[in-house]
């Protein structure tokens, strides 16, 4: 495989961005994938945009995914979405929070990882990455809240 | 799935940035090192093009059997603090400064001693003393930190170390996080110091070693200037194992080293070039420079030099030129640049920031061609290296804004500028969270310069604005500010206050929430939230002989900010208003280092006193 996955996950300060893009890097390095991700913060406690870039396969080499070259965008507030549309490649897939119906996470602030979730049906990386990935990077009490996210996501993204 | 189409072109075995320890330099003297220059970059370059291109890994961490560890995906912050464990630093210094402030935090996590220090200036003094009493020392800051600090570090310059010490000088081209977007390379030139650029984390954590082992062995300060892309980007690192115990700190007199009086700095000055000499021709020969041959493509004929993370996106944009990828970007290995360009037909500086690189080839003879001036401003990225290779000068297409970075809703400034709008008053502001008051709804902040300017520009205003004007300006700045750089604007207000008085007001939300809530000497907590001395706002600015103090714990709307401030401005006397209440952010957080303090201290009352 010489090509690169490009991914971008996009929203508001304090929604989980960069820990979505966190677990994404992890799955993907834990899958074996030569990895990069990119963000800048700084400002993100402040309620701004935020948007986070992940690139994977045999060797990426800029850690930042170009305009117009992604293959998905994940989008955790809908205001956010035109914002960044700019960045998928012509028919790249959008991941919006619309996807998950409200009301149907027990945990709301999960959503980061329920887009993930339907972002990872969309993936070549086993589930047990993406399951491992979330498990090391979110406090042991937050686990099963977020696997359920996660499992609900997953089905959501298979349309 | 697209394809982004990046051929596997890895680094070929043996090109890696080679960190093992410099030999002796006796071993090594100058001369002889020039006239191993072309060979080496002539070996360099076969390498680079020959048959071993055939030998392509796919994974380029892989290279040097040294490596040991398994590989982690770390950001560029995050691949410095192991680097300086590794090679035994003793003690890590710095004041937060975003895209720097990890830094020290990851040190301090994975164990190392680190220490938040009033500013800059501060650290690197400290710094450079552990230095001279023979530690290995890191030293971390932001770009305008260092301008802070430029004092003792032109002169630390002269100066003979007994250990290493290495400034971390984190860049931010295209403000992600700054007032501005200074290209610290010039202070390399201007100080006279080698610089150190990575492109990557692994990057990173290798040029870190191989920053102390310079600095060590041509006994001279070394500064890694890493950019915000590298600092906060994750990519692979493959840790090497620790390097041998240092030997133990000591005093060793060596006055003439280290006492900078001219008649011992004329001297130095001369050393200080013959170092620099001498470590040119060590970049030639044996620097951490590396050629990337050409892939498979239609730009066979294009040779890049490129810098930091310029040199990746040049290997993405362009993946069938030749690059060479400059490490160690000051003094330049000026022999191995020339041998590459010679076997280039067009040959490209790519650099983000100011022309530096490119001038210094236009400089020593070399010819290359540069970007055209609208790059200089701003990050360069994939697609604008593609637009730089094309020579396409027609205006850049402008992505949709974001929303704007706001005060946190609960935020104790809000209710501070909501008062400060409401009375129509002339705020000269500065650095933090609560720059945000210059937004809407507050619009109430008038100035804001750097770290510290607040009091002196509210003073300046005050001294020449007709009365009416004058008698509404109030310097406001935040508490890791004040410590920062508010104190000498104290001193300067006691000591030339202006007819009509003035009204500092400090915002004491009890952390620097700015970048990321850090400890600072007024919260009475160390860099590892222990307990330690605590410095009094209040108490200080009586101290100064401020004429009026004063301390409000601020709780919304309540009034009684808005009367105490109507009555100050209409003295003509010096006022300090601390109006003290946590950043909600961090008000959990402080809540339980405090009661951690408690426990600790109840648990044995002579701890706080014993460490
Ligand atoms: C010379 C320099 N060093 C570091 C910084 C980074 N920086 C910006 S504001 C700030 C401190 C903010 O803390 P504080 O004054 O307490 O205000 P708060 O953010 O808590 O409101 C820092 C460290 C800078 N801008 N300039
Ligand atoms: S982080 Fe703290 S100081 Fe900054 S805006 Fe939020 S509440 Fe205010």
């Amino acid at each position: 495989m010489s090509k690169v996955i490009n991914l971008v996950v996009a929203g508001l300060g304090g929604q989980g961005v960069l820990k979505a893009s966190d677990i994404l890097a992890e799955a993907a390095f834990r899958a074996g994938f030569d990895v990069k991700k990119s963000e800048l913060h700084g400002m993100s406690q402040r309620g701004g945009s935020v948007s986070s870039d992940v690139r994977f396969g045999d060797q990426v080499w800029s850690p930042m995914v170009p305009a117009g070259e992604a293959d998905c965008l994940v989008v955790l507030d809908e205001t956010q979405v035109e914002v960044n549309r700019g960045v998928l490649r012509p028919g790249g897939v959008l991941i919006g929070p619309d996807l998950i119906a409200p009301g149907a996470l027990k945990n709301k602030k999960s959503l980061n990882v329920a887009l993930l979730g339907a972002l990872s049906s969309h993936l070549e990386i086993p589930e047990e990455h993406w399951l491992a990935a979330i498990r090391a990077n979110l406090a042991e009490k937050l686990h099963k809240a977020n696997e359920q996210s996660f499992a609900l996501g997953r089905a959501a993204g298979r349309f | 799935m697209s394809t982004v189409n990046i051929p596997v072109t890895s680094d070929p075995e043996g090109l890696t940035c080679p960190t093992s320890p410099i030999g002796d330099p006796a071993a090594s003297p100058h001369e002889n090192v020039i006239a191993q220059t072309a060979r080496a970059a002539a070996d360099l370059l076969r390498r680079s093009s020959g048959a071993e291109n055939a030998r392509l890994s796919s994974d380029r961490h892989l290279a040097s059997p040294a490596m040991s560890a398994q590989p982690q995906l770390l950001s560029g912050d995050e691949a410095v603090a192991p680097a300086a464990l590794h090679a035994r630093v003793r003690l890590g210094t710095g004041y937060p400064g975003t895209p720097s402030t990890e830094i020290l935090e990851a040190f301090d996590k994975l164990g190392g001693r680190a220490q938040w220090s009033p500013n800059e200036k501060v650290a690197l003094e400290v710094g450079l003393g552990a230095a001279f009493g023979g530690a290995r020392t890191l030293v971390t800051m932001k770009h305008i930190g260092l301008n802070v600090a430029a004092d003792p570090l032109f002169t630390a310059a002269y100066t003979d170390l007994e250990a290493g010490l290495v400034v971390v000088s984190a860049d931010d081209p295209g403000m992600a996080s700054s007032q501005n977007e200074q290209d610290n390379r010039h202070y390399a030139r201007a100080a006279a110091l080698p610089m150190l650029e990575p492109m990557d984390s692994q990057q990173a954590y290798d040029l870190t070693l191989l920053a102390f082992d310079i600095s060590e062995r041509w006994r001279i300060p070394v500064i890694l200037r890493i950019t915000t892309r590298v600092c906060h980007s994750k990519t692979l690192v493959r840790p090497r194992a620790s390097q041998a115990e240092t030997p133990t700190p000591g005093f060793r007199r060596d006055i003439q080293a280290r006492v900078m009086i001219p008649a011992y700095a004329k001297p130095a000055h001369h050393r200080l070039r013959h170092k620099l000499a001498e470590i040119a021709a060590w970049n030639d020969a044996e620097g951490p420079s590396r050629v990337f041959p050409g892939g498979p493509g239609s730009d066979g004929d294009l040779g890049i030099i490129a810098t930091g993370i310029a040199a990746v996106h040049a290997r993405e944009a362009a993946p069938g030129a030749r690059l060479l990828a400059i490490g160690l970007t000051y003094p330049l290995p000026l022999g191995t640049i020339r041998a590459f360009a010679d076997t280039c037909e067009r040959l490209l500086v790519l650099e983000e920031g100011d022309p530096v690189l490119h001038q210094a080839l236009l400089a020593a003879g070399i010819p290359a061609e540069g970007k055209p001036d609208m790059y200089r401003f701003g990050e360069l990225n994939v697609a604008r290296v593609r637009r730089i290779l094309a020579g396409d000068q027609t205006p850049e297409p402008v992505p949709p804004k974001g929303k704007p970075p706001e005060l946190c809703q609960g935020c104790s400034h809000r209710g501070v500028f909501e008062v400060l709008r409401d009375m129509d008053c002339i705020v000269a502001g500065d650095i933090g969270c609560y720059t945000l008051g210059v937004l809407p709804p507050f619009s109430a902040m008038d100035t804001c310069v750097c770290m510290g300017a607040s009091i002196g520009v509210g003073l300046g205003l005050r001294h020449v604005l007709p009365e009416d004007q004058a008698r509404r300006v109030v310097s406001v700045i935040g508490d890791s500010t004040f410590v920062h750089s508010g104190l000498t604007g104290v001193a300067e207000m006691v000591y030339n206050p202006p007819a009509t008085g003035h009204v500092v007001l400090i915002l004491d939300n009890g952390t620097t929430a700015m970048t990321g809530q850090q400890e600072h000497p007024g919260t009475g907590r160390t860099l590892s939230h222990d307990p330690t001395g605590k410095i009094s706002f209040e108490g200080l600015a009586r101290a100064m002989g401020v004429q009026n103090v004063h301390v409000v714990a601020f709780n919304e709307a309540d009034g009684t900010l808005e009367a105490l401030l109507k009555d100050l401005l209409a003295r003509p006397e010096t006022s300090l208003v601390v109006a003290r209440q946590p950043c909600v952010l961090a008000a959990p957080k402080i809540r339980f280092h405090e009661k951690a303090a408690t426990d600790r201290l109840q648990a044995c009352p002579s701890s706080l006193v014993d460490d």
